[in-house]
């Protein structure tokens, strides 16, 4: 993986992005037991698959996601947060 | 060629010792079987079978002898962490590396040659200081240097960094050492060997059979084995492995990478590790430089090694040693680092029966290989934690109570 398609500036070598990690829903702070919060604040799917992450171009401050083979190394799709169609 | 070599060479027959017994397959029931032939997964057969007398064990390994993160790491061996448990423990370590060279009748080339971590920033001159007083706390040689000293024991480097980050003092530790990491996966794999715990390589597990909460046997590629014990020491395939259970953790996975400079006149004894450049460094025996840096960005079950990598530690390398600017990189490898958040290892027992964990070992195990072993053999035979690692259980994530272990291990190894 070298170049990554933003989808505001389109291909740009990797090294303009920053990865802020998988993305993940937050449970209900209030509805949540103490096991369910601390299986969000810590754990994480750890195993190799397409994942959906948070990324950043960094020049233009756009963050976005990207779907990446996290094995493979490979993007699957790269865009901008609720406008996956 | 001499006559002697070439009748061996067409003689068909080598009769060199063997290292490892052969085995020609799998038994159906093992007493404990261990994934992963890294130097933790043998450490900890071998202390089974040396110490508790179990010596029907197995340890299953999918590629070869030390081909994980054990031959891939840059072998620095040091005890200068940050809380009580780390100290302990990785002090603990270093005693017993002291005399395993003996013990296995092997020369792990285990050099102590000290270990200065530079400081560039007051903010990390008063995290040194900290460190410092933990560690004679606990009876580990640890104090804070000034410049003056570093100028007269390494002589060679730019102590302004080029003018931009100055150095202002150090933490040194006069244990820090190096070690020759094939061989360490060797002398345990043999020792356990010797002691008749089978090894087979090329065997992958793929799956674990849980009967009611309880481990009862081990999928692999070579057939089905019954067991009660099970340890996992897969370090970076550590993720995995849990999804076969269904247990969850915080490990996640990044590359980390390093290199090595063509072979030259020993001009640098200590080890250095600089946490503001991102990088450590020391001269092998062979004369070679072993560099390394901080983890790859993004998460990746990869080896896959980068030119970024090498550009990035290459600069700052330079910024410390600017002679060596006609010094060419010869090699470049990657190892799969199993993070955890607090930057402790992940030890002990897990909700599954009979399953104990060996994990989390980022990119700091290497040191660690030889205290592992001792303490996860006696919590399997004990199925009790070693008191050693009671503050690094899988719990410590449920319970809020991490060990942040981060101010000594980022970048430090
Ligand atoms: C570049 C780099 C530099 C490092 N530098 C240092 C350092 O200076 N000091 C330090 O203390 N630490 C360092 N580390 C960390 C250290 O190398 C590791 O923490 C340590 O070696 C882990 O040892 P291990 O035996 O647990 O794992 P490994 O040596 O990785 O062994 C795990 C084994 O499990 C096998 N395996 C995986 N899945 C399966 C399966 N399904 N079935 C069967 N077998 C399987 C793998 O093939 C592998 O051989 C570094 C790491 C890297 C990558």
């Amino acid at each position: 993986m070298k170049i990554i398609n933003c989808p505001i500036n389109g291909p740009r070598p990797v090294s303009e992005f920053f990865y802020w990690g998988q993305m993940r829903v937050m449970p209900d702070p209030v509805a949540s037991s103490d096991d369910e919060w601390a299986d969000y604040v810590f754990n994480c799917n750890g195993a190799p698959g397409v994942k959906r992450e948070w990324w950043c171009h960094t020049p233009s401050n756009t963050w976005f996601i990207i779907e990446r083979d996290t094995e493979k190394d490979q993007i699957v799709r790269t865009y901008l947060y609720g406008e996956e169609e | 060629m001499p006559w002697r070599l070439l009748r061996f060479v067409t003689s068909g027959k080598h009769p060199e010792p063997q290292m490892f017994t052969h085995h020609d397959g799998l038994k159906k029931v093992y007493d404990a079987v261990i994934i992963g032939a890294g130097g933790h997964g043998l450490a900890a057969a071998y202390y089974l079978a040396r110490d508790h007398g179990m010596t029907n064990v197995c340890v299953l390994e999918k590629g070869y002898i030390g081909g994980g993160n054990t031959g891939r790491n840059t072998t620095i061996i040091r005890s200068n962490y940050i809380t009580p448990e780390g100290v302990q423990f990785y002090d603990t370590s270093v005693k017993l590396w002291q005399d395993l060279s003996q013990d296995f009748d092997l020369n792990l080339f285990y050099a102590t040659r000290g270990h200065y971590t530079l400081a560039h920033t007051d903010a990390a001159l008063r995290t040194m200081r900290w460190r410092a007083e933990v560690n004679k706390h606990c009876g580990v040689e640890s104090e804070v240097v000034g410049p003056e000293e570093l100028r007269r024991e390494i002589p060679m480097m730019d102590m302004s960094c080029g003018g931009h980050a100055p150095i202002i003092g150090a933490l040194y530790h006069a244990p820090g050492a190096i070690a020759r990491h094939d061989a360490v996966a060797w002398g345990y794999g043999r020792g356990a060997d010797q002691r008749g715990v089978q090894i087979h390589q090329q065997t992958e597990v793929l799956g674990i059979e849980v009967t009611a909460g309880r481990v009862s046997g081990v999928r692999t590629s070579r057939g089905f084995i019954a067991t009660s014990k099970v340890l996992c020491a897969v370090a970076g395939s550590t993720p995995r492995i849990l999804d076969m259970i269904g247990v969850r953790s915080p490990i996640y996975i990044h590359p980390l990478q390093a290199m090595v400079s063509e072979p030259m006149k020993p001009w640098l004894d200590p080890i250095l590790v600089s946490g503001s450049l991102h990088v450590y460094i020391s001269q092998s025996a062979r004369g070679e430089l072993v560099l390394g840096a901080s983890l790859d960005p993004y998460e990746l079950h990869s080896t896959r090694s980068t030119l970024d990598f090498t550009e990035g530690l290459a600069a700052h390398m330079l910024e410390l040693f600017p002679f060596l600017s006609h010094v060419k990189i010869v090699r470049q490898w990657a190892g799969m680092a199993d993070m955890t958040p607090d930057f402790a290892p992940i030890m002990g027992k897990t909700p599954i029966e009979g399953f104990y964990l060996d994990a989390g070992w980022g990119t700091w195990g290497f040191k660690a290989t030889p205290v592992s072993g001792k303490t996860m053999a006696h919590t399997m035979v004990t199925d009790t934690p070693h008191p050693l690692i009671t503050g690094f259980s899988l719990d410590r994530f449920r319970n809020y109570a991490l060990t942040g272990e981060k101010g000594a291990a980022s970048v430090g190894h």
